[in-house]
């Protein structure tokens, strides 16, 4: 025992510095698929998401603390994530990001409330960048949740007010993930369609199972089959990827309306066969930016190359908002961070956005463009390539973009 | 009637490439009686390495090389880890595949990372080889099915019309016969063992560019070859041929019919199909559609 007491003491103290080393920083997890079909898109987020932070850091941090990202693979599983979650508030974590999956936010928005509730000396908040399942700020609304995307009504209303002149639109079929994501898009998309043009018919509702299919040939042969001159889809990362390069292969002459057909590795796929083809709606819009607001992006190209583009501005939004409210509370304390950012407003790159203090939804302008060859005017090619770039083809202003809400906001007292 | 013509080119190419896949399975089997888990393993390496030597070479080279390679890791594999195991019995050699299944997944991710890898179809078979309809089928598709086709007859004759393939017969049916005839029947074994990872391993380099290259894919196909040797009879090549095939087109009319029972629609349960069809095939015909024996 003589001997190992000083071993011990010795471990204690090292404990206790590290302890306190880390308590000088304020760590933000990234808990998103880092392997797997799905991980090209998560390596992407957590790419953006560490520039976002270095640029914090740059500055100073926030309250003379830096930001430090912890990534966390969750292979797109709810069971993973749930793992993941504890081990990062086992860590010190109380700030988490997660946007790949509606599926797990809302798993991540159920296990953080419970643990806020048991654990009020421990609470998280979470930073939801992607997830865009309208719910989260409805009926499953919750104070710790904050979404810095457009949710997939806002996005199809958006989408459908574009269409509803488009007269060339006559047979919809509507593609989707066969998870909760994919059901509210199709959903949305049946109801608004039907509204806004009750002469347009709908010959397809589909749902596909999220990130197994690797070659979509099938589904492609039956959108042919059914006549359609337009394709609704929110599919996202691969699901996206593999379809327009079975659709490419299949030379189907449909137009595409998407949600994501402007990031991870999907302009590529795309090529010429895209060009004109394929739409998307979308918060990020580099082009239309004045000279003199893009030495963000520049900044990110320099790093990582002239191919490579960022277009997860929420991610940006998210660290602004939360260093902003940080500031303001003068605490890293999640309840009062979580407080101080509701309601408040940030200038953003394209536009004014209020986080909405009802629900915790960001109102911001949004796009519906084209995929277009670039005529040399574009400043900024699609991601990926050098000779396409997307066309603004309609902008939403926050206001227009913003729908009542359900949500009953439950504040801890 | 498109739809089904479009749909049927697809379920064949789909299932001749799990034959390709399932061929080597189903010989391994039936001769050492070892059913091999690492099977698809072989599948992801011929993708990667096809990968990797056609970022160098090109895409034809990797042809030949990448599928000899993991031919050679194959025959490696049999010589110095399967036969060791073997003398300790067949739950031993289950669980040495088993194990090998997660070190080839682990070295690749460790090698090539976690994340897809941008292994694309060759310039020269990228596009249309004919329209049908209003559908154009592309060329890599021909491709694949080609050299599925070319490999089957390869195979056929190689083991009807050679005097290796008469030793293999002969050591898959009779092993103590053939060994007492003087014939090296564990150096037949390595051989086969080899010859059926190089199958995997060819089948990896033409399906990897054509699908996705990822440390999952494995994963996503091993299961789908054991439903195949199963549903096609264990140790049975027509067997596991028409299954291949039977599979494929199954799969891929599920997705192109428009059948819901109670707002399930068929589409939705295609995943599953295969697997329903196992246990099915389990219960009313344990021996398979053209297996010889019960086990």
């Amino acid at each position: 025992m003589i001997v190992r007491s000083p071993l011990r003491a010795a471990c204690c103290a090292l404990a206790v510095l590290f302890a306190s080393a880390a308590s000088a920083d304020i760590k933000i997890a990234y808990i998103d698929p880092l392997s797997g079909l799905m991980a090209a898109t998560g390596e992407h987020g957590l790419r953006e998401l560490e520039f976002a932070a270095e640029q914090v850091n740059a500055k100073g941090g926030v309250l003379g603390q830096k930001l430090v990202i912890v990534p966390l693979d969750n292979k797109l599983s709810t069971q993973e994530s749930q793992i993941q979650l504890q081990a990062a508030i086992d860590q010190g974590v109380r700030y988490v990001v997660q946007g790949n999956g509606s599926s797990v936010a809302g798993v991540l928005i159920d296990a953080i409330n419970k643990n806020n509730e048991r654990n009020p000396d421990k609470t998280v908040v979470f930073l939801n960048y992607a997830a865009v399942d309208p719910d989260f700020t409805n009926d499953k609304c919750s104070f710790w949740h904050f979404r810095f995307d457009a949710n997939s009504d806002m996005k199809m209303e958006a989408l459908t007010s574009y269409m509803k002149d488009q007269k060339n639109i006559q047979k919809v079929y509507l593609l989707n993930q066969d998870y909760s994501f994919g059901h509210q898009v199709a959903r949305a998309a049946r109801e608004m369609l039907t509204a806004k043009r009750p002469d347009v018919k709908i010959v397809g509702d589909e749902l596909h199972p999220l990130a197994k299919v690797k070659d979509f040939a099938p589904y492609v042969a039956k959108i042919q089959a059914s006549g359609a001159d337009t394709v609704i889809t929110g599919n996202w990362g691969s699901d996206l990827q593999l379809l327009v390069k079975a659709a490419k292969d299949a030379n189907l002459k449909a137009d595409f309306y998407t949600y994501y057909a402007g990031v991870v590795g999907t302009p590529p796929a795309l090529g010429d066969s895209g060009v004109d083809r394929v739409k998307v709606v979308t918060y990020w819009n580099p082009n239309s930016l004045a000279t003199g607001q893009t030495s963000y992006i520049d900044a990110y190209k320099k790093k990582f190359g002239a191919t490579s583009d960022p277009y997860t501005g929420s991610m940006h939004m998210a660290l602004d908002y939360l260093t902003q409210a940080m500031a303001r509370a003068g605490t890293t304390d999640p309840a009062k961070v979580a407080r101080a950012m509701e309601g408040m407003n940030i200038e953003g790159p394209f536009g004014p956005t209020e986080m909405r203090a009802s629900d915790h939804q960001l109102i911001q302008p949004l796009f519906v463009m084209t995929f277009v060859k670039n005529d040399g005017k574009s400043r900024y090619t699609a991601d990926g390539t050098g000779d396409y770039t997307f066309r603004q083809e309609i902008r939403f202003e926050g206001p227009a973009t913003a729908r009542p809400t359900s949500c009953k906001m439950q504040r801890p007292s | 009637m498109e739809l089904v013509l479009t749909s049927l080119l697809n379920g064949v190419t789909y299932g001749l490439l799990l034959f390709m896949l399932s061929s080597g399975l189903t010989l391994i089997f039936s001769m050492m009686g070892v059913l091999n888990f690492a099977h698809a393993s072989f599948y992801m390496l011929g993708a990667y390495f096809g990968y990797a030597i056609s970022t160098k070479v090109g895409f034809y080279p990797a042809l030949v090389v990448a599928p000899l390679a993991v031919g050679a890791i194959g025959a490696a594999v049999e010589r110095h880890g399967l036969r060791r195991a073997h003398t300790s019995g067949h739950v031993s050699e289950l669980l040495f595949t088993f194990g090998l299944a997660f070190v080839i997944a682990e070295a690749v991710r460790l090698v090539w990372g976690s994340t897809p890898v941008p292994y694309k179809v060759p310039a020269s078979l990228d596009g249309p080889l004919f329209t049908l309809y209003e559908s154009t089928f592309p060329t890599y598709k021909a491709f694949m099915m080609l050299v599925s086709v070319g490999m089957l007859a390869a195979l056929y004759a190689g083991l009807t019309k050679t005097r290796v393939g008469l030793v293999i017969r002969a050591a898959l049916t009779r092993p103590d016969m053939a060994e007492a005839l003087g014939h090296d029947v564990p150096r037949v074994f390595m051989l086969v063992f080899g010859g059926g990872a190089a199958l995997a391993g060819l089948a990896g380099v033409i399906g990897g560019n054509a699908f996705v290259t990822d440390p999952g894919m494995a994963e996503s196909l091993g299961t789908i070859v054991f439903v195949v040797v199963v549903v096609g009879g264990l140790g049975s090549l027509t067997g596991a041929f028409v299954a291949s095939l039977f599979i494929g087109i199954v799969q891929t009319f599920a997705v192109a019919m428009d059948y819901s029972w109670h707002g399930m629609s068929l589409s939705r349960v295609a995943p599953v199909l295969p697997y329903l069809i196992m246990v099915a095939m389990l219960i009313v015909r344990p021996r398979g559609l053209m297996g010889t024996r019960e086990t």
